[in-house]
């Protein structure tokens, strides 16, 4: 029984989730403390009670730093040695976060094995201080409370958090390719028993306050205050410090217990686990479910499940040595560099690099409430933005307004809303067959059919009824944006918004600027997809823009692999064994095969043998005989309502021997299948730095890989190229291009790289970038990682 | 307020006052040391506006408010409410068919009765020609069956009007869950014995859990009290300030079967001490708002008669007080839910044209101790002024003295739909007792909703 559970917490687990992390904070604090006494952390008594605020300068989140933790144990050491003071509250002084990880410069900065583990072993030494402490400590928790944090405050001997939104605990660390390297993997399994802790540190997922007092994370809730004499934030911690106070002062004179009661579910876990054989079976299931998904790709979770079990199996001093010895390990290794760049793409890729727009967008219209029209929709209500849906027809409003309507209403049903919050989320959405109303709107999008004409007819319609102010923004997979704007009137005011399906789990939004498009209206649009909770990425005008356009060449090979006779089976297992999250066939058949082959005719006119290879005959015979992909029911698949396993279509055999063509045995291992594909891929993404489509590398790293599905182990084609290395990529093109031709042939960017050896990252492409090492001290902590998460990547049919 | 539903018990065998600050005042306490406030200057002399009838408070009357489960538990809201309208019959003598309207407020609906005034308005022997209707506005039903009636003469479709309320919190619909209901909906159409077999064998024996009235408000799914606690955190107001912190228009009922009442019985006297040893009702372990600090669960009955002045005069009476102007206000119900007060009393004022110093009778209702603290505070507060109510200064201090001198809901009981009545009551019987020109009515309810009302002193 334990062990199923243990399973079933961890089937959410996969290996897309890595991307969502907020433990470490990336912060380039190097202001000296020496000068200026305890400018990290200070502590003030009230009665008996030392009060400790954590409060890292210049920044809106705390961050565990050398000089944070040195100034922690100065203050930890006075208050141990101190007569008059019987216990302590820990607490942070910004409202919103306690502390959100340690600092990934840390790591960083660290060569070798040996330093990361260094690192490590600091902190287990301080934690461990606070665990024995005779002087009770009682964490009041009131924001992010996340990786080092959490491992500070479960070190502490009693937790109290406020039952808010913002308070979030968890060990994200996984998601960054390491683990909880203080303490975390030791204590969380004592805490809240091993299948829950195994399910925390595996998914790295955030548990919020009411959630973690079920759990036994935290022993007290503090509900959070309305306004009073003072604004709600600052009453509230003052309220939560008062609180806890109280509970500190209870705990020194024993009138409390930190002990907790456990219920009768949790009694039964925890004999169970004292049963060698059911650990064994727990640590079996976890194993081989993390390898099953992971594709034995990441290397973090499989140690974390080793550390865990050396703590338990071994005793402490074991599980602390593996602990710090693994972390070391981790720290190293080309996964956790490629998961931390994508996070610091990520942060980049959440700021409007373009600045504040001159009028913000309030009114937003959409037009069609089609899948993507209606996902658009659902973003932007439940984001408090106005939204008018409009469609031609009543049915297909309809559809379209149930689809919001079940998007909000699946989040009630898991909590994550109450039903009144969406009705009134809902009641921002108003459904129209007309343009009533247009006038008052700041921004049209439309999500209309992809035909030419058909979105020249609407951005007439449209311009006729809106004010000048109102940006157009189209939302398309491949037609350009500039001939789209021909028939504009004022064309600096039309730009691209490329969302992806489905629109309210995928994080990418593309947005595509031509020559004429104004600074203010990429600016507006760059507001508007934050604002929806994006991860945006901002290139320039031209055929597939940056994500279609790669997406093109790898596809021309999947059809040639799949002419040359492997099956779409073997073809999905070598793709997602490269840790691609959906196989190449599958992809075909959920992106649509119509949309593949419309993509595939209109780049390949535009670019020629570079997206020649595998032939267009296959897509148009599968469209001739309607074999369209899941929407169809068929495709390389066949797809059953309700039936999650599927079957090979056998019609497609015929077409597939009619237009057969022999393999190269030279380069037809899987392993050359795999790099066929990631090489045609990474060349083009490369070629679109070159021609100035990408702005930066990490922008080309974060479409691709939230985009596209791009393996997140491997950070993107840009990082992928860093970590392979350029040469190795030019030699496997140079190899393939002898056996096929000119669309393996490297472009100049990537053999400039090459010949350049010393350059740690690939050269940078039109605009100056803002770097790998992001200073995000200023930033909104909650704007950074939305609880969105990275399915199907697909682009929208 | 119907969150106190789940406490009431609770707070039944604890006895208790809501002491110090507030309530110190003897019974026995002569009127007259009230009775002669310093001749102050007052900014209007008036309200009566030309061209606006006057509306008057010919009088009014209630039952005793009693501790719901005690000697009102057999009965049913219009027999409360019947009693009311009996005894305003009997206090003020006016014949039936002279009555245009009849309205009632009330809050937690018995389904049998759901338009009770009309109910009640038969049962109480009015004539069955006159209309009857039944409103709900949480705690502040009955102020909008009086503002409702001063609408209907004041527009001059009446002249006279029988404003009331009644809560019975002795007995609340309890119903089957909505499955059982659908289920026996559905066996009421189906026509065939294969039709109900069917139906019957979806049966499940959870379709037998029943479903509780609501406890917590609808929009946010919290209950009053706990609400109440944090509002009394957002406010700073202590555990202590809460449990530190009495009748002329009651007309005795006699209950079938039982004997007379004819007093209230929840004022619950009880020492700080006592106070001091309750568990937090609603925010466990460390909530300030306990059963002692709360007002109880109440049933009870109200009903005045109101007219248009010259009708009244006409007729021959000597009226209690005029109604003046009115407000009605809402707000967040989340963090602002029992605000109320605050945000009503600056709007009344201005609309009166007077200030604070021209009221000489403040009658609040009081949910929760905190909860008329922290509008206490809030009101004295200039950053709450600016920040929340777009004043640019605080609206002001109350003068304590001058404060629910008789009592308030948190001692005389809090029958929801029917304090109203008594708010306006006592107000017309201390200006008359106590001198006076003018007195503030004001209450805050559920939704996040308030209320205040001017009431004018009529000249003796």
């Amino acid at each position: 029984m334990v062990a199923s559970r243990a399973i079933g917490s961890l089937s959410r687990f996969s290996g897309l989730r890595i991307l969502r992390s907020r433990g470490y904070i990336c912060r380039n604090f190097t202001g000296s403390s020496a000068l200026l006494t305890r400018t990290h952390v200070n502590y003030g008594v009230k009665g008996d009670v030392a009060v400790i605020r954590i409060n890292s300068p210049n920044s809106k989140v705390n961050t565990l730093n050398k000089e944070l933790q040195s100034e922690f144990i100065e203050v930890m050491n006075e208050i141990w040695a101190s007569d008059q003071i019987r216990s302590a509250v820990l607490i942070s002084s910004k409202p919103g976060c306690f502390v959100a990880g340690a600092d990934i410069n840390m790591l960083a900065a660290c060569k070798t094995p040996q330093e990361a583990a260094q690192v490590s072993q600091e902190g287990q030494k301080m934690f461990e201080k606070l665990e024995k402490s005779t002087k009770p400590i009682v964490a009041a928790i009131s924001g992010s409370c996340l990786g080092g944090g959490l491992e500070l405050a479960i070190s502490c001997q009693y937790r109290i958090a406020i039952k808010d939104r913002k308070t979030v605990l968890g060990v994200p660390e996984v998601l960054l390719g390491i683990l909880p390297g203080a303490g975390g993997t030791q204590r969380l399994p004592k805490m809240v028993g091993v299948p829950a802790a195994f399910d925390m540190m595996l998914t790295g997922r955030s548990i919020r306050a009411d959630r973690a007092k079920k759990m036994g994370l935290v022993d007290q809730l503090v509900e959070p205050l309305g306004p009073g004499l003072k604004p709600p934030e600052e009453r509230t911690i003052e309220y939560l410090e008062e609180v806890a106070v109280s509970f500190a002062k209870g705990l020194a004179d024993k009138k409390i217990s930190s002990k907790r009661n456990k219920g009768l579910m949790e009694k039964l876990t925890s004999y169970a686990m004292t049963i060698p054989f059911v650990r064994q079976q727990i640590y079996k299931k976890v194993e081989e479910q993390v390898q099953k998904q992971t594709k034995g790709l990441y290397p973090a979770p499989l140690k974390i499940i080793d550390v865990v079990k050396t703590g338990i199996e071994q005793g402490n001093d074991a599980g602390y040595l593996a602990e710090s010895q693994k972390f070391g390990e981790l720290a190293m290794t080309k996964e956790s560099k490629a998961l931390m760049g994508l996070y610091h793409g990520q942060v980049l890729c959440k700021k409007n690099k373009f600045g504040a727009p001159q009028k913000e967008v309030k009114q937003l219209a959409i037009l069609g409430a089609g899948l993507m029209g209606a996902g658009i929709a659902q973003v932007s209500v439940d984001k408090g933005l106005n939204t008018i849906l409009k469609d031609a027809t009543l049915a297909g409003l309809g559809r379209g307004q149930q689809q919001v309507f079940k998007g909000l209403n699946d989040k009630v049903k898991k909590k994550a809303l109450t039903s009144f919050e969406r009705d009134s989320i809902f009641s921002n959405l108003t459904g129209q067959l007309d343009y009533q109303n247009f006038e008052k709107a700041d921004m049209v999008i439309e999500a209309v059919f992809e035909d030419l004409s058909l979105k020249h007819k609407v951005l007439k319609e449209v311009e006729a009824v809106i004010p000048d102010h109102c940006v157009f923004a189209s939302n398309t997979s491949a037609l350009p944006i500039n001939e789209i704007a021909a028939v504009s009137k004022r064309p600096e005011k039309v730009i691209g918004m490329h969302y992806f399906s489905p629109v309210d789990k995928m994080q990418l939004l593309e947005i595509i600027t031509t020559q004429k498009t104004s600074k203010d209206t990429t600016a507006s649009a760059v507001a508007v997809g934050l604002k929806q909770g994006k991860v945006i990425v901002v290139v320039k005008d031209g055929p597939g823009f940056y994500t279609t356009r790669c997406l093109a060449p790898m596809m021309s090979e999947v059809i040639r692999i799949l002419q040359e006779g492997v099956g779409p089976k073997k073809l999905d297992s070598l793709t997602t064994s490269f840790g691609f999250p959906v196989g190449a066939a599958t992809l075909a058949d959920e992106v649509g095969v119509d949309v593949a082959k419309h993509v595939a005719e209109d780049l390949g006119k535009a670019f020629g043998e570079r997206f020649g290879g595998g032939s267009l005959e296959l897509l148009q015979q599968m469209v001739a005989k309607g074999f369209l992909g899941r929407k169809s029911g068929k495709g390389f698949y066949i797809y059953q309502e309700g039936s999650k396993d599927k079957n090979l279509n056998s019609d497609m055999d015929s077409i597939l021997a009619g237009l057969k063509l022999p393999a190269r045995p030279e380069v037809s291992s899987d392993e050359d299948i795999q790099y066929r594909l990631v090489t045609r891929f990474v060349n083009e993404a490369v070629m679109c730095l070159q021609e100035g489509i990408l702005a930066t590398p990490a922008e080309g790293d974060i479409g691709a890989v939230f985009g596209l599905g791009f393996p997140p182990c491997l950070g993107g084609p840009f990082r992928f190229v860093d970590l392979y290395g350029a040469q190795k990529v030019v030699d496997r093109l140079r190899k393939y291009e002898a056996a096929y031709g000119k669309q393996f042939t490297p472009c100049q960017l990537l053999i400039d790289h090459a010949n350049s050896p010393g350059k740690k990252r690939t050269p940078r492409g039109r605009q100056e970038v803002v770097g790998p090492r992001v200073k995000v001290g200023r930033r909104k902590e909650s704007e950074l990682w939305p609880a969105g998460r990275l399915p199907h990547p697909a682009l929208h049919p | 307020m119907t969150s106190i539903l789940t406490y009431t018990f609770k707070s039944l065998p604890s006895t208790s006052k809501w002491a110090l600050r507030f309530s110190l005042r003897p019974l026995s306490c002569s009127s007259q040391l009230w009775a002669a406030p310093a001749v102050q200057t007052k900014s209007k002399k008036t309200l009566a506006k030309p061209n606006i009838r006057n509306i008057v408070v010919v009088d009014g009357v209630r039952i005793p408010f009693l501790l719901s489960g005690t000697s009102y538990k057999d009965l049913m809201p219009h027999d409360l409410a019947r009693a009311a309208l009996s005894g305003l019959l009997h206090r003020t003598n006016v014949p039936k068919e002279v009555v245009d309207y009849i309205i009632f407020g009330t809050v937690v609906q018995e389904v049998k009765t759901s338009n009770v005034a009309r109910e009640a308005a038969l049962g109480a022997g009015f004539s069955d020609k006159t209309p009857a209707h039944t409103v709900t506005m949480a705690c502040i039903s009955a102020n909008q069956a009086m503002t409702t009636g001063v609408g209907l003469i004041a527009s001059g479709q009446c002249d006279v009007i029988v404003a009331g309320g009644v809560e019975l919190m002795s007995d609340v619909p309890i119903r089957h869950s909505r499955k059982m209901r659908k289920m026996m909906l559905d066996l009421n159409k189906a026509k065939t014995l294969g039709q109900r077999l069917s139906l019957i064998s979806k049966f499940r024996l959870n379709f037998l859990s029943p479903e509780l009235p609501a406890v917590a408000e609808f929009s946010t799914n919290e209950t009053m009290g706990h609400s109440a606690d944090r509002l009394a955190a957002a406010f700073a107001v202590s555990r202590l300030e809460q449990d530190e912190g009495l009748l002329s228009d009651v007309v005795p009922f006699k209950v079938p079967g039982k004997d007379t009442v004819t007093k209230d019985n929840g004022i619950r006297p009880s020492s700080l001490e006592q106070m001091a040893k309750l568990k937090p009702a609603f925010i466990k372990p460390y909530g300030t708002v306990t059963a002692a600090n709360s007002s109880f669960l109440t049933d009870g009955a109200s009903a005045m008669l109101i007219m248009a002045e010259e009708k009244a005069l006409a007729m021959g009476y000597k009226p209690k007080a005029y109604l003046r102007d009115f407000v009605y206000v809402s707000q967040d119900p989340k963090d602002q839910l029992l605000l109320g007060p605050t945000y009503a009393t600056p709007k009344v004022l201005e609309k009166a044209g007077l200030t604070m110093n021209d009221i000489d009778v403040f009658e609040f209702h009081e949910a929760f101790s905190g909860q008329i603290l922290a509008n206490f505070k809030a009101m004295d507060s200039d950053w709450f002024a600016q920040n929340y109510m777009g004043r640019k200064t605080k609206v002001g201090s109350l003068p304590l003295e001058k404060f629910n001198n008789w009592g308030g809901s948190l001692s005389l009981g809090h029958p929801f739909g029917a304090t109203g009545c008594r708010l306006v009551m006592a107000a017309a019987n201390r200006l008359r007792k106590e001198g006076g020109q003018y007195s503030l009515v004001a209450a805050c309810a559920a939704g996040g909703q308030g209320h205040a009302m001017i009431v004018e002193a009529y000249p003796k």
